[in-house]
């Protein structure tokens, strides 16, 4: 089958603000629901200074590892789940969302949320996930994660905070640079 | 505050020594000086997809209205410039149409003046234009703007640059590895050999992707000018196919 160059990335530029963001758009289940978790962090700089004008998207399954797919996310009705969101970060680089912790999609496999970074100065999209910090079974069975070092899989693995919060840092550039990922089909 | 030529040279030295078949941009490309410290510097790692990566979020009716679409209507009245319509099909890597799917764009006015609180160029605002706009394609792919000429505008990179006039397009396909956000440029224009950003795209070819073309059958009698502007995503995983060569 031969397929099609095709067309390439830019940077999302500085003046995303007014186009991109909607209410809700980080709340993929309320922030008062039982079972809501505040995923969040900073995306950094290669000096350790917050990204202003970044914007991540998230992608995942629901708690029992079903990905869902359907419409609303863009005006969320307050009962359904989407499985994605997207968070502008503020002045100093933070981003959050509120929303399930994601169950396992394979029995082989650990389960993660799936992430995109674009911002300013960044020329085309980044890829990475986040792994869940407290199922240490599924983690050390994770074929991929058998992969990494320990200080790779430490930076693929939300931290999680004293109040059950999830903490995971992004870091564009550096000694302790994230992991970013890239998919069979991604050329060039 | 570095010059043009300065900035010139250095793009003309990294095309020089670039082997053709580079079809992104570089993520380090020194010219564009806000990548410097916002590329990675370690190689991105090969993975599979699996999980919600195959699963692009989706997107309905209950999401965009339809007059979304239309950039000029969004006030009162009608926004000053040249009135166009951007009209194209969405496909993945192996040709096939992405239906429905949520594509969103935003832009500077004619005046190159964006409506947001860090644009400083001294420029008019538009009262009767945001520049946001959004759709869902159709079942073969095909989308349709109606908006505003953008304009070209200074930024700060270097010494008197100026951005070519560009419309940004966010995209998703039908796996959420396919995801990618990027800008149409409007052809002829005389800025893009000077532009790091649009140069960070070592290929020609693949540069001129990014270039809509006039196309004469879709301007309108005495209403607006008409471009046309194909967008291809990556391959898909999701369905078996031939294994295709990992550039």
């Amino acid at each position: 089958m031969s397929s099609v160059m095709p067309t390439p990335g830019q940077t999302i530029g500085p003046f995303f603000h007014y186009a991109l963001p909607f209410e809700f758009d980080r709340e993929l289940v309320a922030r008062e629901q039982p079972d809501a978790v505040r995923l969040h962090g900073y995306v950094l700089d290669g000096d350790g200074h917050g990204i202003q004008d970044a914007m991540i998207e998230i992608r995942q399954a629901d708690a029992s590892g079903h990905v869902p797919e359907v419409p609303g996310s863009l005006r969320r009705d307050g009962a359904s789940f989407t499985g994605w969101g997207r968070s502008s970060t503020d002045p100093t680089g933070h981003y959050w969302f509120s929303t399930l912790e994601p169950g396992q999609t394979d029995p082989d496999s650990a389960p993660f949320i799936a992430v995109t970074v674009f911002a300013r100065g960044l020329l085309n999209r980044l890829f990475t996930r986040i792994y869940l910090p407290d199922d240490e079974a599924s983690l050390s069975i994770d074929p991929f994660l058998s992969g990494l070092d320990e200080q790779e899989r430490q930076a693929m693995t939300a931290i999680r905070e004293p109040d059950g919060h999830l903490r995971f840092d992004i870091r564009l550039q550096g000694p302790d640079q994230s992991v970013f990922l890239t998919y069979p089909r991604h050329a060039g | 505050m570095d010059g043009q030529p300065l900035i010139s040279k250095e793009i003309e030295d990294i095309h020089s020594s670039a082997t053709p078949g580079e079809t992104q941009p570089r993520l380090d490309f020194p010219p564009y000086r806000s990548s410097l410290l916002r590329h990675p510097t370690k190689d991105l790692r090969h993975v599979d997809p699996e999980g919600a990566e195959l699963f692009a979020p989706v997107f309905g009716q209950s999401d965009v209205d339809v007059l979304e679409a239309d950039l000029t209507i969004q006030a009162g009245g009608e926004p000053i410039g040249e009135r166009i319509t951007v009209r194209g099909r969405l496909i993945d890597g192996d040709g096939r149409p992405v239906r429905g799917q949520l594509i969103e764009v935003w832009q500077a006015n004619s005046a190159g003046r964006y409506i947001h609180k860090r644009d400083q160029h001294p420029a008019p605002i538009d009262p009767n234009f945001t520049g946001v706009g959004r759709c869902l394609t159709d079942d073969d792919g095909n989308y349709l703007f109606t908006t505003i000429k953008p304009g070209p505008y200074p930024w700060r990179n270097h010494h008197n640059a100026w951005r070519p006039a560009h419309i940004h397009f966010s995209l998703f396909g039908t796996d959420f590895t396919q995801r990618m956000i990027t800008q149409m440029y409007f052809p002829g224009d005389p800025l893009f050999a000077l532009d790091p950003i649009y140069q960070s795209i070592t290929d020609p070819a693949a540069r001129d992707r990014l270039i809509a073309g006039y196309d004469h059958d879709e301007s309108r009698h005495e209403w607006s000018m008409g471009y046309r502007w194909d967008i291809v995503l990556t391959g898909s995983h999701r369905t078996p196919m031939e294994t295709e060569e990992d550039a």
